[in-house]
């Protein structure tokens, strides 16, 4: 885009304030650089926590055989980590990138509503020192899956309020971020920002917090009905009563669905942003890009029951819900083609942001078609509740959702530390986590295909030789994130100095201001010409 | 947009409500959980948790309210505010979306299905072979005591016409603040929140009549769905009508001019969807 700031620089000459002094700063901040910063350092925590979840699964599963933690357990660490991963890694993540760019890349002087910004952030530890106390209690921690079918969820001990309200907790802290980033979007615009002028991060974040206004009280609403049906004797989900086990499912999936494009659209975006600066082109349809993520957004209302196939549904639905799937593959292809296209004869060079970006082209691509697959109703009941599926999520959000975000931090890195990183940890952290991420997620394509079940700490022996290889590289995968972690710590304490512009296509308002980003920017706004 | 004329938008310095709020819900919520689980402490840290959670909302709200009447908010943060609002409103809307899908869910599949209709005909036939019962109905077997129907006459219909008329009594109200006649706002507050609060009051006799009857909570999916349904309503008035309530203290203290009264418009679209939803509410729970 060729917005160009005219005034960014102005910033000294009236009664701006610096940080607040002290610890307190960061719980009382309403800047939304600082709550930005608290929202990612959380998620960085909360990815190594979900991790070692994640390692204690495969630990397990590296032979058959049960051999390092009671099933119990087992199940317990399948659940809290996707918990963990979606709604205190991805998520967060998110929501921290807007908070730190949104403002800028719109010329706005902060997010629109600053003191309920920070309560979206401060509910977020709270909720998920909640949710974690539960596997210390009496009959462990959640352990029916993150799907929270009942009736097997409903057998929960302790655990089972305090899930319940936790994930309220968090559900509150989304929606009022979501309405922040549209109001921040919506009102806080610099004169001149037009919509069709928007950075596509801006875009996608914009739609993604409606379908988060839409989806998080379904949610709420479902889980409360779990709450009501364990301990107020209702019937929602019990046939005894007139209700039914397959209703919570509906419900959980019209939010489920949503979901999944919660945790993949703000990744287009980022990667719609990366790909141009390091390709010295613009965007490729800037315009169908927009259009094809408000699709996905309208379709992922019309699709949930694809998580059902093999559920029990008439054959008109099982129909319906298979078609309207697979015509999501058209906005998702569109944008596929638009980020080749960009890079199309562009100039383009290989820094880290932009190999994260390529990376999650080409697997998320991958994720996509296993995603195709399990569209198709009659296939689905061959792969449904296998590794299969584990493969196909985990290729859209781990080198999906994920190395957006990843690729994001690099990206901006610069701009919120006033110091480059270090390009070759950066390089080895890209090259070490992609041969990994495939070791780990591939060879569960080929056991998911051969029937092995997901959630299961046991299997049979002819799938071990591809568990002992998955379980490979998710340990080489979780080491390699350390990488990040010491490169993040290294470039906020030194380095070489970056220029404002930090990248040379780099264009946008993000890159007017000094690096680092003064507390505040734009206030009083720049004008877009 | 900010036109010319404001150039500075106002960012609150450090806010201190936040966290409190943080912690009042966390106590009120585990509080409440181990109360859930048997405990004996549960219930009173959540009644601690919610004594601070009304402080947090005091002070939080008190600030902006002082803020505003001191005019540091202008139309640009107005804006922002009515953006806010709306959509948390919409975000309300789609709570109450889940629990009257589940009503339809239950009405147009699970019960005909466990009546032996379409693809669900076996658990009708190996299950419960003697399940007749349709719509109002608690189930198979027959949980609580009675499905007593509760009819839309004349209780919920006298709501209807209590709840419409309380919208117009707050638009008449509103009108009053766009010409700053106080005394038609203070009435107009007055009869609106009156009529609230009987609403609530004919709620409550009118399931003290059902409980009477047998008809409860536990009653299977008709129970859980009535009372579920019409109980989230019921608190969701119970809350417009303490906003309200609020603005008329607000509006005898002299606060808002015909042209600053975010907080009562506020209040008042709170209310409109209340109604709306109860309009949802008469059709489908208590006439068809
Ligand atoms: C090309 C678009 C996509 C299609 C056609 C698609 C299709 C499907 C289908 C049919 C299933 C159900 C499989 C089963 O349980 O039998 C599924 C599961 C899943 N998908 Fe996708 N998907 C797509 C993209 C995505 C994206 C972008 C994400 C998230 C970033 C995602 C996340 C998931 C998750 C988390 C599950 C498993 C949920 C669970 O059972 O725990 N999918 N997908
Ligand atoms: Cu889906």
């Amino acid at each position: 885009m060729n917005a160009q700031a005219t005034d960014a620089h102005h910033d000294s000459d009236h009664d701006h304030h610096g940080p607040a002094p002290g610890l307190m700063r960061w719980v009382t901040t309403t800047n939304h650089k600082d709550i930005g910063t608290l929202y990612l350092w959380f998620s960085l925590i909360m990815f190594f926590i979900g991790g070692l979840m994640a390692l204690v699964i495969r630990s397990e599963l590296f032979q058959p055989g049960l051999q390092l933690v009671d099933p119990h357990f087992f199940n317990q660490m399948t659940t809290m980590h996707a918990l963990v991963m979606i709604f205190g890694v991805v998520m967060p993540a998110f929501v921290g990138l807007a908070n730190w760019m949104l403002p800028m890349m719109i010329g706005a002087p902060d997010m629109a509503l600053p003191r309920m910004n920070n309560w979206s952030f401060w509910i977020l530890p709270f909720g998920f020192a909640m949710m974690l106390s539960t596997l210390l209690m009496e009959g462990g921690g959640p352990a029916a899956g993150w799907t929270l079918y009942p009736p097997l969820s409903l057998q929960t001990g302790d655990a089972f309020p305090f899930l319940i309200f936790s994930i309220h907790l968090l559900g509150v802290s989304s929606i009022m971020g979501a309405i922040n980033i549209v109001a921040t979007i919506m009102n806080l615009r610099a004169p001149g920002m037009t919509f069709m002028k928007m950075p596509l991060f801006v875009w996608t974040w914009f739609i993604t917090a409606y379908l988060l206004i839409a989806v998080m009280p379904v949610l709420a609403g479902a889980v409360t009905m779990l709450l009501t049906d364990k301990f107020f004797g209702t019937s929602f989900f019990d046939a005894a009563g007139g209700g039914d086990p397959v209703m919570f499912q509906h419900i959980f999936w019209f939010f489920g669905h949503p979901e999944v494009y919660i945790l993949i659209l703000p990744s287009f975006g980022l990667v719609s942003e990366i790909i141009p600066t390091f390709s010295r082109k613009r965007l490729f349809g800037y315009s169908s890009m927009v259009y094809a993520t408000a699709s996905i957004a309208f379709l992922s209302f019309i699709v949930w029951a694809h998580h059902m196939f093999t559920v029990g549904m008439p054959l008109a639905g099982e129909i319906f819900f298979m078609f309207t799937t697979m015509l999501i593959a058209v906005p998702t292809g569109v944008k596929v083609f638009n980020w080749v296209s960009t890079m199309w004869r562009g100039a383009m060079t290989f820094e880290t942001p932009m190999l994260f970006a390529l990376g999650f082209v080409v697997m998320f691509t991958i994720g996509g078609f296993s995603g195709l697959m399990l569209a198709m109703t009659p296939i689905d009941f061959q792969y449904h509740d296998t590794y299969f599926v584990v493969a196909h999520f985990h290729y859209v959000l781990v080198p999906g959702a994920i190395y957006g975000i990843i690729g994001g931090v690099y990206y901006w890195l610069p701009k919120w530390t006033g110091n480059m990183y270090s390009e070759s940890l950066g390089k080895m952290h890209f090259w070490l986590s992609t041969i990994f991420v495939n070791v780990l997620f591939f060879p569960m394509h080929f056991v998911g295909l051969a029937g092995m079940p997901r959630r299961i700490p046991d299997y049979s022996v002819q799938f071990a030789d591809f568990n002992q290889i998955a379980t490979i590289g998710a340990f080489g995968f979780g080491f390699s994130q350390i990488l990040l972690l010491v490169l993040v710590v290294k470039c906020i304490r030194g380095g070489e100095k970056a220029t404002d512009q930090v990248w040379e296509g780099a264009e946008g308002l993000e890159w007017t201001v000094s690096s680092p980003a003064p507390y505040h920017t734009f206030s009083p706004q720049p004008v877009i010409k | 947009m900010s036109e010319v004329a404001q150039q500075r938008y106002y960012v609150p310095e450090a806010a201190k409500w936040p966290i409190v709020g943080s912690i009042s819900l966390t106590m009120l919520l585990g509080g409440f959980s181990s109360y859930l689980n048997g405990s004996a402490s549960g219930s009173t840290v959540a009644f601690l948790g919610l004594g601070l959670l009304v402080i947090m909302l005091f002070g939080w709200f008190g600030t902006v309210i002082r803020e505003s009447e001191s005019g540091m908010y202008q139309a640009w943060e107005d804006k922002s505010f009515r953006m806010g609002m709306s959509w948390f409103i919409f975000s309300e809307v789609m709570f109450f979306a889940a629990f009257f899908g589940a009503l339809f869910y239950a009405r147009e599949f699970s019960v005909p299905w466990l009546l032996g209709e379409g693809s669900g005909g076996s658990t009708h036939q190996y299950l419960w072979p003697n399940f007749t019962e349709i719509w109002p109905t608690n189930g198979p077997e027959n949980l609580g005591e009675s499905d007593f129907h509760m009819g839309w006459w004349p209780l919920p219909f006298i709501n209807t016409v209590i709840l419409l008329t309380s919208g117009l009594t707050l638009t008449w109200a509103h009108h009053a603040i766009k010409s700053q006649n106080r005394s038609q706002i203070i009435w107009g507050l007055i009869l609106t929140v009156c009529l609230g609060y009987i609403f609530v009051f004919l709620q409550g006799v009118e399931y003290m009549e059902a409980y009477h009857e047998g008809m409860k909570l536990t009653s299977g999916i008709y129970g859980s769905t009535f009372f579920m349904l019409t109980g989230f309503h019921g608190m969701h008035v119970t809350l417009g009508a303490i906003m309200l309530t609020v603005m008329l203290i607000r509006t005898m203290r002299g606060h808002f001019t015909a042209e600053n009264h975010f907080a009562f418009e506020a209040a008042a679209w709170y209310w409109h969807f209340v109604d709306v939803v109860w309009l949802g509410l008469f059709i489908f729970v208590y006439i068809l």
